[in-house]
C-alpha cells in the first residue's frame, strides 16, 4: 500500500479532512471563478452555507456544457502563470475539453497515480510500461508520473508500435502494463506474430483503463497474459487517471476520497441516491487548486458502497462503469459524441445528417463505422465525387476525433428510424455487459 | 440537343437493381439505356427513360435518391472506327468526358452513344459545328 496513512485513514476522520477541505475549496472558488459565483448566488448559496461534507447537496452542479462555454480556460480558479499542465479532451461538438494542473495538482495526481499503482502490489522494483498515449491525453503522463512517484523503473512508450512493445516487454523485462483493455487483448493477439511467447514474459500485473471493459474482458486478458487485471477509472476534467482503483479483492474501485467526493445521483431529478443504487456517477475536487470542479456530472453510470473492504482501505467503492447516461462513446480510448459526427457532416451542407455509428470490435481492436445516407444534396452521378465525399468525411473526422472511422454511403431510410428520430448507434462490443 | 438522365444510387446488395426496375416497370416506364458504375460499396446506376420526369418522381416516392443530369446523346454508325471517329472529334475539341456508355437502335445500323462531359453546352455547339449527329430526347426514345 503506497500510502497507508490516507488510504486506511478512518471513516470519521476522513470526513474532517473531508469537510475542512470541501470549505476551503468552495471558498476558493467563489471567489476566484466568477462562473461558480454567480452560479452558487443564483442559488442563495454563500461559502459559509458549506460547513461540512453533509452540504455538499446544497452545491449546484457542473456539467460539460459549462466547461464548453467557460472554453478555454475561464474555470481555472489560478491565474495562468501557476499552471504548469495542460491537458485535453475531445468536446461534445468538436471543441475541447481543456483542464489545467498547479505544480501541487501534478503532484497529488502523481501521488493518485502511485496509490493506485500500490492497488496492484507495484512497488519500485518493478518495471512500468505506460502505453497509454502520452500528449493532451491525460492517461500517458498521470500514469507516468504516478510510476516514478513509486520510484519504478518507468518505460514511456505511449500507444502503438505494438510488435515493438512486445519485445520491450521481453528484452526489458516489464512487470507491469498500463494501457487500454482493448489495447492489452490486441496485443496479446499480436505476440505470437512478434515471435514473443507471452508466458515467458515477466508481466505480473496490468492497470486497464480510459474505455469501459466487461468483467469477461478481464478474465480474458487475465487468462491470455497470466497476470493480474486492475480496472482503474479517472476523467481529465476531474484528474486524469487516478480518480479511483480496483485493489487486490478486484471487487470495486475505490474513490480516493480524500480528494474527491463522490456521490451517484437520478440522472433526472439530481436527486442524491443512497448507496448501493445505480445512478450518475458526481465528483467534487476537494483538493485540486487550477480546476476544482464542484459536483461535476460525469454521465457514468455506477454504484457506491461505503461497505468495508477485505483489504482494509477505507474509501469508498464505485462499481465499474456500468453505462452512459448521454450517447457518448469510447473507441479506442477516444470519447466520441455523435454530435461531432454530426458537425462534421453539417459542415457539407447536409442539414438533417442521416447517419449511424456502428461500432464492433475486430480481433480485440475497436472498429469504427459511419453510414451516411445519400442525399439528393450529397449524390452525384459520378463515382469520384462520391468518393472524394467519402474520403472528405473519413479524413474530417480523422482531424475532429483523431481516431479513423470508415465511412459508408448508404441509401435514404437504410437507417432504422423510430418515431421518427434515427438510431444513432449501434455498439456491438457489449463494453456494459455485467458477468 | 440535350437529353435527361437519372442516375439513381444503389448500395451494393442483391435485389436493388431488380428494385428500380419493378418500380419503373410498374409505372409503364420504359427503359431506353443505362450503365452502372461501381465501387465495392455502393453503384450508381445511369438511366435513359421515356418519362423521365415520372421516373424520377416514382423512384423517389420508393426512397431512392435520384439525380437528373444533362447528357448528350451521339448517333454513329455501327461499324468498325465509328467510335473512334466521334471521339477523335471530342478529342480536338478538348471536351472531357466524365463517362460515356452505348447502346444499339431497334433497327437501323446506327449505333447511340451517351456521353457526360463537363461543359456540356460547348460541347453540344462544338460538335454540332464538326457534323457530329446528336439526337434529341424524343429520337433518341424512339431509335
Amino acid at each position: 500500500m503506497w500510502n497507508p496513512e490516507m488510504e486506511l485513514m478512518s471513516r470519521s476522520e476522513l470526513q474532517k479532512l473531508q469537510s475542512q477541505r470541501l470549505k476551503n475549496t468552495v471558498e476558493r472558488v467563489y471567489h476566484n471563478v466568477p462562473f461558480y459565483k454567480k452560479k452558487f448566488d443564483e442559488a442563495g448559496i454563500k461559502p459559509e452555507h458549506i460547513q461540512s461534507v453533509a452540504d455538499l447537496a446544497r452545491l449546484p452542479f457542473t456539467t460539460k456544457q459549462d466547461l464548453r462555454d467557460n472554453y478555454p480556460l475561464n474555470l481555472f480558479a489560478v491565474p495562468q502563470d501557476e499552471v504548469v499542465r495542460i491537458h485535453a479532451s475531445s468536446g461534445t461538438t468538436g471543441k475541447m475539453t481543456v483542464v489545467g494542473y498547479t505544480r501541487h495538482d501534478i503532484n497529488i495526481w502523481a501521488e493518485l497515480m502511485a496509490r493506485t499503482f500500490g492497488c496492484g502490489g507495484v512497488t519500485h522494483k518493478d518495471i512500468i510500461q505506460v502505453a497509454y498515449g502520452y500528449g493532451l491525453f491525460t492517461g500517458g503522463l498521470g500514469a507516468h508520473y504516478g510510476a516514478e512517484k513509486i520510484g519504478a523503473t518507468v518505460v514511456p512508450i505511449s500507444g502503438g508500435n505494438t510488435k515493438r512493445q512486445l519485445q520491450i516487454m521481453a528484452d526489458f523485462g516489464t512487470t507491469v502494463l498500463a494501457c487500454t483493455p482493448s489495447y492489452a487483448l490486441y496485443m496479446a493477439e499480436t505476440a505470437p506474430e512478434a515471435g514473443i511467447q507471452l508466458s515467458d514474459l515477466k508481466l505480473r500485473v496490468g492497470f486497464f483503463g480510459a474505455e469501459p471493459w466487461s468483467n469477461n474482458m478481464r478474465k480474458e486478458i487475465e487468462a491470455k497474459w497470466n497476470i493480474k487485471a486492475f480496472d482503474i477509472y479517472g476523467l481529465s476534467e476531474i484528474i486524469g487517471p487516478g480518480v479511483s482503483s480496483e485493489c487486490m479483492q478486484q471487487d470495486g474501485l475505490h474513490v480516493w476520497e480524500d480528494h474527491f467526493l463522490v456521490e451517484v445521483i437520478d440522472p433526472n431529478t439530481g436527486e442524491v441516491l443512497p448507496d448501493g443504487e445505480k445512478g450518475e456517477l458526481v465528483f467534487t475536487c476537494i483538493t485540486k487548486e487550477a480546476l476544482p470542479l464542484i459536483r461535476y456530472r460525469t454521465r457514468d453510470i455506477s454504484i457506491i458502497t461505503h461497505e468495508p473492504c477485505a483489504c482494509g482501505r477505507t474509501h469508498a467503492r464505485m462499481h465499474r462503469v456500468m453505462g452512459r447516461t448521454d450517447d457518448m462513446l469510447i473507441i479506442r480510448g477516444v470519447n466520441v459524441f455523435p454530435s461531432q459526427i454530426e458537425s462534421v457532416l453539417l459542415e457539407i451542407g447536409e442539414t438533417e445528417p442521416h447517419y449511424q455509428l456502428i461500432v464492433d470490435r475486430e480481433g480485440n481492436l475497436d472498429d469504427l463505422e459511419i453510414w451516411v445516407e445519400v442525399s439528393e444534396r450529397l449524390f452525384s452521378d459520378e463515382v469520384r465525387k462520391l468518393e472524394q465525399l467519402e474520403s472528405y468525411i473519413r479524413r474530417e473526422i480523422q482531424s475532429t476525433l483523431g481516431i479513423s472511422a470508415k465511412v459508408k454511403l448508404v441509401e435514404p431510410k437504410t437507417i432504422a428510424r423510430s418515431e421518427g428520430k434515427a438510431k444513432r448507434i449501434i455498439d456491438r462490443r457489449d463494453v456494459y455487459k455485467q458477468s | 440537343m440535350k437529353v435527361k438522365q437519372l442516375s439513381v444510387f444503389l448500395e451494393n446488395k442483391s435485389g436493388r437493381l431488380a428494385t428500380v426496375t419493378k418500380v419503373l416497370g410498374d409505372h409503364q416506364i420504359n427503359i431506353r439505356a443505362l450503365s452502372i458504375a461501381d465501387t465495392t460499396d455502393f453503384g450508381i446506376l445511369r438511366l435513359i427513360v421515356d418519362q423521365p420526369d415520372k421516373a424520377s418522381q416514382v423512384l423517389k416516392e420508393n426512397d431512392f435518391t435520384v439525380s437528373e443530369t444533362d447528357v448528350i446523346a451521339v448517333q454513329m454508325s455501327d461499324k468498325p472506327g465509328g467510335l473512334a471517329a466521334v471521339l477523335k472529334v471530342l478529342e480536338d475539341i478538348k471536351i472531357n468526358i466524365e463517362y460515356m456508355y452505348a447502346f444499339v437502335g431497334r433497327t437501323d445500323a446506327d449505333a447511340v452513344v451517351v456521353f457526360r462531359v463537363e461543359d456540356i453546352d460547348r460541347a453540344v455547339e462544338l460538335l454540332q459545328k464538326a457534323g457530329v449527329k446528336l439526337l434529341c430526347a424524343e429520337e433518341v426514345y424512339a431509335f
